[in-house]
């Protein structure tokens, strides 16, 4: 047989299968990144219902709709779903879409294992939801699960366990095939120092999980023993410390919060040059600040814990690692502001959610500085200073950039145009009332309001009114987001194959709806 | 089906992995509620390893198939190599976390519960009398009485076993390349005969423990790094050579040439990995 006639077949035989069957089996990148990103939704409102109960709760002083077991269990399980649920599968998600698309390839280069990875997830969090409905409630002592707190959980204690276990067996999974796809599969010519900055995030990122998530599942794993198996880890009358859990923990945790902003990084990086129709400014500096920040998380993860102790040269050093990260991000949002310089600019609903990214990211940012310093952090500390300041840096942060990406990239997926007057409307929505939800946070935080806690003096009535007005707005308008993906996949005005303008890079080159496999011959790079 | 070597093998839809991750899921419910002290959780955890066991069987046979017919071309060969060696840095890093727990323990927790630095007033008024000291099992002298384990005798036996098992895997490996497979298949039978003689030895060395020692996973922080480190390589050593078994008997079927031997490389460098913590191990946890 000619080589024309097996190309011919593979052609037949590859396309999508029928019915649930695609979706349970498929090894295709695309099906895999719809239903990393599906899922990751379906989280976001899991875990958002939980944000407004939390938020309900503390409209007014007193108790008034849950008791504060369950309000307890709120926070903690609100935080796991939106961080291992939300945020982490829709990074993802998109990596799985866009990678093999973005460097040239045809699928990404473990497809089965890629499939696993994604059918992990739902099976982990019907495990930690599960937990819901056990006797003693589910885990209610923060997401970080501090002993001896949370070895006082019932039931659902060794459910959490295992659910965190396959939580970073499916992102070992997904950061491998990550890693081999982009240094195995980019089309030849695509030299690393050409490749765009949304794969090269995406590796330094895959990176840190590697190195981060094993000793996740090494802390969990010794809770489990010292609670089960009579071993003495985090217990002090047998040689053991508490606190050796945060360390060990926070070492994971640090790294963990910039796997959760160097994607967006990436995202950012791809969405301001097209939009100033200008090249990215000074991509080798964005390729080396990204590096920096993934070294320097690992060196940093001791400022979670400034108020549990430690000797003074510790705090020094873990001060000054800290400040030290502003230089690289510095260097970042200097460079898209650089970028956007003289740009002939425009302003669709992508480039909106990224100059947002910029303004409240940075305010995110500059708190942690705040943060950084040790005795401004001993008061600051477990204050709701603290939430202003990690939403600020998740929410239009991590998340903007989501959506930002999914706005930016919808027409590629479906071939449709979404609606650009109601991808504005969200817009301004989600902007005001993230402002509205958390900004008042940082004056509650400074005010003396502690976090995790259901009732509070009634001084602090006003700002907490304000702010769960803003959740409630920012919940609702999330609403509009899903009727605008799903209209777009639906039907709309067709797409072209550069969508944008100023498009750049591979992935445009593609038709609009991008075939089912990517590139099944290697693209020519110039 | 129909493929050309020019090309990136992608395989069609595998119902492997979710058979997979309900197998996952059955053992980890199966667990938790034997954690519980429920009755039917035995059940779960025996079904869903019985999964997990049919899905491996299944997906490494698809892949091996698949791989004696020659659908892999050279492109997919690295991706499977830096797969595996980003699998072995996990592994690493988990192993880390606990060696990370044993330093903490004998550099901070136990000077600081016996007054070091400025924990002069945690030692007198929690801790009255306790002298820092490794091994330990603590101020409350946690699981009573205990010998520590000495590093020589059979912790010394094994780690020549494991040493010595290193060095015939890689005559093996060197036969395989020569084609020389009689040497092959002697050198992996003595690699994983000394494996799970390993095991083995380790099983004997943790029954005198308990038995003879009352050296149990309950004598306090030196019980617990001392079983956990050694339990999960020991585990990582069966599995080792559990996968050293399967590979002998590929080799026996006539599996691999010396250009295209991904699986023998990736097992044997789980092997390396597993000797080099044992090493770590043998000086840490057993000698210093």
């Amino acid at each position: 047989m000619s080589t024309e006639t097996l190309t011919h077949d593979e052609h037949h035989d590859h396309g999508p299968e029928s019915g649930l069957k695609r979706w349970l089996f498929t090894t295709n990148h695309k099906d895999i990144g719809t239903l990393y990103l599906l899922f990751s939704l379906l989280m976001f409102f899991v875990g958002g219902a939980m944000a407004m109960v939390i938020r309900a709760e503390l409209f007014q002083p007193g108790l008034q709709f849950v008791d504060p077991a369950f309000y307890n269990q709120m926070t903690t399980m609100h935080a796991l779903i939106m961080i291992f649920g939300a945020v982490m599968p829709a990074f993802v998600g998109l990596a799985n879409w866009m990678l093999p698309m973005m460097v040239g390839a045809p699928d990404m280069a473990l497809p089965r294992m890629n499939n696993w990875s994604f059918w992990i997830l739902p099976f982990a969090f019907t495990l930690l939801l599960s937990t819901l409905f056990m006797p003693g409630g589910a885990p209610a002592g923060g997401w970080t699960m501090y002993p001896p707190l949370v070895l006082q959980l019932g039931d659902a204690f060794p459910f959490l366990i295992f659910s965190v276990h396959l939580m970073g067996a499916s992102s070992i999974m997904g950061a491998i095939n990550i890693i081999v796809t982009i240094m195995n599969m980019r089309a030849p010519g695509m030299s690393l120092l050409k490749m765009p900055l949304f794969p090269w995030t995406w590796l330094i990122t895959a990176y840190l999980l590697i190195a981060v998530m094993p000793v996740l599942a090494g802390a969990v794993t010794m809770l489990l023993t010292d609670q089960f198996f009579g071993t003495s880890f985090f217990t002090a009358s047998g040689g053991g410390d508490p606190v050796m859990f945060q360390h060990i923990f926070w070492f994971f945790g640090h790294p963990e919060v910039y796997i959760m902003i160097l994607p967006a990084f990436g995202i950012i990086s791809e969405v301001i040059p097209t939009f100033a129709r200008k090249k990215l400014f000074g991509y080798e500096a964005m390729v080396y600040a990204t590096a920096s920040i993934a070294f320097l998380s690992f060196i940093v993860w001791a400022h979670h814990m400034f108020t549990v102790g430690m000797p003074l040269s510790g705090q020094l050093f873990f001060m000054i690692s800290t400040m030290l990260i502003a230089v690289p991000t510095g260097v970042k949002v200097f460079n898209w502001v650089a970028t956007m310089w003289r740009g002939a600019m425009t302003f669709e609903t992508p480039m909106l959610f990224a100059l947002a990214f910029l303004f409240l990211f940075t305010i995110g940012g500059f708190s942690g500085l705040m943060l950084a310093i040790v005795p401004a952090d001993l008061q600051y500390h477990d204050s709701y200073f603290v939430v202003a300041h990690f939403h600020y840096v998740l929410v239009p942060g991590a998340i903007f950039s989501i959506m930002c990406a999914v706005y930016y990239w919808l027409p590629k997926w479906t071939g449709h145009m979404y609606n650009e007057t109601l991808g504005k409307w969200h817009f301004w929505l989600s902007t005001i009332f993230v402002n509205v939800t958390f900004f008042p946070q940082h004056f509650l935080g400074l005010a003396g309001m502690p976090r995790r806690i259901p009732d509070y003096s009634t001084q602090f009535a006003d700002f907490n009114w304000i702010s769960s007005v803003g959740a409630f707005g920012f919940g609702l308008s999330q609403l509009l987001f899903v009727y605008i993906i799903f209209s777009c996949i639906r039907g709309g005005q067709k797409a072209t194959d550069r969508v944008w303008e100023g498009s750049h890079g591979l992935e445009w080159t593609l038709p609009s709806p991008a075939p089912y496999h990517s590139f099944e011959t290697a693209p020519e790079i110039r | 089906m129909a493929h050309t070597k020019d090309q990136y093998y992608v395989p069609h839809g595998s119902h492997w992995p979710i058979v997979g991750s309900v197998g996952l899921f059955l053992t980890m419910i199966g667990a938790s509620s034997m954690l519980n002290g429920s009755a039917t959780g035995k059940f779960f955890l025996i079904v869903g390893i019985g999964v997990l066991m049919v899905m491996v069987f299944g997906w490494f046979g698809v892949v091996i198939r698949e791989s004696v017919a020659g659908y892999y071309n050279s492109q997919v060969d690295k991706s499977f190599r830096m797969g595996m060696l980003w699998f072995i840095l996990s592994e690493v890093m988990f192993f880390a976390a606990f060696f990370g727990a044993l330093f903490y323990a004998r550099q901070y927790s136990i000077p600081w519960i016996g007054g070091e630095g400025n924990n002069f007033f945690t030692n007198l008024l929690l801790w009255q009398g306790y002298e820092s000291t490794w091994p330990t099992n603590g101020p409350a002298e946690v699981g009573g009485d205990y010998e520590a384990m000495p590093p020589m005798g059979l912790p010394a036996i094994n780690t020549a076993i494991l040493l010595t098992s290193g060095i015939t895997i890689t005559i093996a490996h060197h036969a395989l390349k020569d084609m020389n497979r009689r040497i092959l298949s002697l050198g992996l039978l003595a690699t994983w005969l000394l494996g799970f003689l390993f095991v083995g030895l380790q099983a004997y060395e943790y029954m005198h423990a308990y038995e003879a020692m009352n050296l149990t996973l309950g004598s306090g922080i030196y019980g617990s790094t001392f079983y956990m480190l050694t339990g999960f390589h020991g585990l990582h050593v069966t599995l080792g050579a559990t996968m050293l078994l399967v590979i002998w008997l590929r080799v026996l079927k006539g599996h691999f040439t010396p250009e295209n031997h991904f699986a023998f490389e990736a097992v044997a460098w789980y092997w390396h990995f597993v000797d080099v913590v044992w090493l770590g191990l043998y000086i840490f946890v057993y000698w210093l």
